[in-house]
């Protein structure tokens, strides 16, 4: 299979794209997603390609498009729904939890609702209300999927799969890796495509396990390279990829092996979506468990907008480091 | 028309019997009064039009034929019910009918009905959305932003607001600034019509001149439809809110003698065929209640079905790959009814 270098935000157009020209039922909606080309350029030049009936202007009302496209879901479209920032989609939390995630299950089966969300988290001195991420309440969620993808080429075959996903399907992106460049294969939709709940181990090791996803993946590799080469320590690394489903199989072989476990997360230590994970975790991997399991996540401060603080607050390869010898 | 309200009106007779005797749960919320709007409204729409109700939604459910045995089975929580037990009084649905349901968050399905007319739009089908909801609704911001959604893109949808003076315990002038809900659609542009929802035949002329409208592609229609509960908000309600002189004055309007009579003015039928239809449906409704009492309860068994149309492993365990179920196949969005 060729393999092709681009960005994070190349690879999420290229998904649109090429399954808008397979499927005509795809639409994109969302604010300033047309001229402007959405706030971190994804879907620039989309609107000239495809029209404005299939790349909507929307006002600037979450709740409205999200409810709207639910029911252009139910109409029989596949609607593809932005919602600028992570942080502005909880004004869609009612129709995302309500709505998308119920309706399949309330009406008996009678439909669902294909649809995707796709939204974005991140910070960079962004101040308190525009740097937080809510994954983990996606996550508890029953009737929704949760992808979270690290790599250009799982943020590409992540999303193929969730356009192909006839329930709703919450993507989350995060700014910081829009301009990160990986490889990507290049071919039929079939061959990039990467299934929903399955995760990856994306380096292997025999001492301790560290479970990242979205930016953290990238956090957790660099760790592991730091641990090999002052510590001597041998570190497997697995991206989650999608946070519901979960692949506990993967999880619970790699402990088994190694006996020791960070999870790593961006969102806060309190009610964060680590906390679910390493409480069924424990349940799964008690007895081969060698140590507490360790968590990185955020401390319980709503994201300063200054440089200084905010650096001290954000999850990093270094708190991971510092995770994993406390381990030793 | 007739012995549609009619059959609304035994069944919520019937539907409350059952509360009282805990064979319904939750909350049950009777559609006793409204009866004109909801079939005045489904007679002047096609068969194949898309309906969306609110959470007081049996009288929807049964406006567009759906089977009264069913309606209750679902009341009763049994697995003969519409939606086999899984949402209740509030979740009625049949979406081979394009009856997509009852919403009980109050306002959401307002954008919803906005989208399905986008969808309809799009595929380029005749269909019109009509999107039930109360005075009540039009506090929320939800409402606002589907009406200008629908607005801006000329979508073939009709809200119909039923405007009977509640919104639960708040009286429209402890929620609403203006009591005229037409006014609220004014700021979009959208045309109105009020009607007297307490008359099907002014409900029918509205709701009719409402869909030409946009089946000729000139965007969304806004009707509001002057009504009342005869009873509570739900069978929790004490009513304390509202004295019962002005429950007497609206009762005296009570559509279905109304129309009754108006029938027999016109020589339409007898007196003696009206009484001949409440019998008949009294019976109806006898034999639905008795279905739902004796219709089984859901397999506990089956309690994970239908949260994903590709259904994951619930107990978070290993990822099983099943094809999507045949139901999901049956019904992906409007394709069944088209």
């Amino acid at each position: 299979m060729t393999m092709a270098e681009v960005t994070y935000r190349d690879a999420v157009r290229s998904a649109l794209r090429e399954e808008m020209e397979r499927n005509d039922r795809i639409i994109l909606m969302g604010e300033s997603i047309t001229g402007y080309g959405g706030s971190y350029a994804v879907t620039k030049g989309l609107v000239d390609e495809f029209g404005p009936k299939r790349v909507m202007e929307t006002p600037i009302a979450e709740a409205g498009i999200v409810g709207f496209a639910v029911g252009a879901a139910m109409g029989g479209l596949i609607p593809v729904a932005e919602l600028m920032t992570v942080n502005f989609a909880l004004l869609a939390l009612d129709q995302i939890v309500n709505s998308a995630a119920k309706f399949h299950y309330m009406f008996g089966g009678q439909f669902s609702v294909p649809l995707v969300v796709r939204t974005v988290s991140g910070f960079g001195q962004l101040g308190p209300t525009h740097s937080q991420t809510f994954e983990g309440w996606f996550a508890s969620v029953p009737g929704l999927k949760v992808v979270m993808p690290a790599t250009p080429a799982d943020a590409k075959g992540l999303l193929l799969a969730s356009m192909r996903d006839p329930d709703p399907v919450i993507f989350i992106e995060h700014s910081l890796l829009y301009s990160t460049r990986g490889e990507v294969p290049e071919g039929p939709a079939a061959s990039v495509e990467v299934p929903i709940g399955k995760a990856r181990v994306a380096r292997e090791g025999s001492d301790v396990t560290i479970i990242g996803y979205s930016r953290m993946l990238l956090q957790a590799l660099h760790a592991a390279e730091v641990l090999d080469r002052e510590d001597g320590i041998s570190c497997e690394v697995i991206d989650l990829r999608t946070l519901r489903p979960l692949d506990y199989p993967t999880l619970v072989n790699s402990v088994r092996r190694t006996h020791r476990l960070v999870l790593c997360g961006e969102d806060w230590r309190t009610g964060g979506f680590g906390g679910s994970l390493l409480s069924e975790l424990q349940d799964r991997c008690f007895d081969d468990l060698d140590a507490p399991i360790q968590r990185v996540a955020m401390r319980d401060v709503p994201l300063p907008y200054s440089r200084e603080l905010e650096r001290t607050l954000i999850p990093s390869s270094e708190h991971i480091v510092e995770a994993v010898r406390r381990l030793s | 028309m007739y012995r549609r309200m009619v059959q609304i009106r035994h069944f919520e007779d019937h539907a409350a019997e059952a509360y009282a005797q805990a064979k319904v749960g939750g909350f049950l919320h009777l559609y006793i009064g409204e009866e004109a709007v909801a079939v005045g409204a489904l007679a002047a729409a096609h068969p194949n039009d898309h309906v969306l109700g609110h959470y007081r939604d049996h009288g929807y459910a049964l406006a567009r034929g759906c089977d009264p045995k069913r309606c209750m089975a679902e009341l009763f929580g049994r697995e003969t019910g519409l939606c086999h037990g899984r949402g209740g009084s509030m979740h009625l649905a049949e979406a081979s009918r394009n009856f997509w349901g009852g919403y009980a968050i109050v306002g959401s399905h307002i954008p919803i009905g906005a989208g399905m007319a986008y969808a309809m739009q799009y595929l380029q089908r005749e269909q019109v959305v009509l999107d039930f909801f109360g005075d009540g609704a039009t506090g929320n911001g939800i409402f606002h932003e589907g009406l200008n959604m629908a607005a801006l893109w000329d979508l073939p949808v009709v809200f119909i607001c039923e405007n009977n003076l509640y919104g639960m315990g708040a009286t429209l002038a402890e929620e609403s600034p203006v009591k005229d809900m037409i006014i609220k659609a004014e700021g979009y542009t959208m045309p109105s019509l009020q009607c007297d929802g307490m008359d099907v035949l002014s409900v029918y002329e509205a709701v009719q001149k409402a869909t030409e409208h946009c089946r000729s592609g000139k965007g969304p229609f806004f009707v509001e439809a002057l009504t009342y509960r005869f009873r509570g908000h739900s069978m929790a309600d004490p009513e304390l809110y509202r004295d019962k002189e002005e429950v007497r004055r609206w009762r005296a309007l009570d559509p279905i003698p109304r129309f009754g009579q108006f029938c027999v003015d016109r020589r339409i039928c007898s007196e003696q065929e009206l009484a001949q239809v409440a019998e008949d449906v009294e019976q109806e409704m006898l034999e639905a209640v008795r279905f739902a009492g004796s219709s089984p309860w859901p397999d506990p068994s089956t309690i994970d079905k239908w949260i994903y149309a590709k259904p994951i492993a619930t107990d978070g365990d290993a990822v099983v790959e099943q094809p999507a179920s045949a139901e999901v196949g049956a019904v992906h969005g409007a394709e069944a009814a088209r």
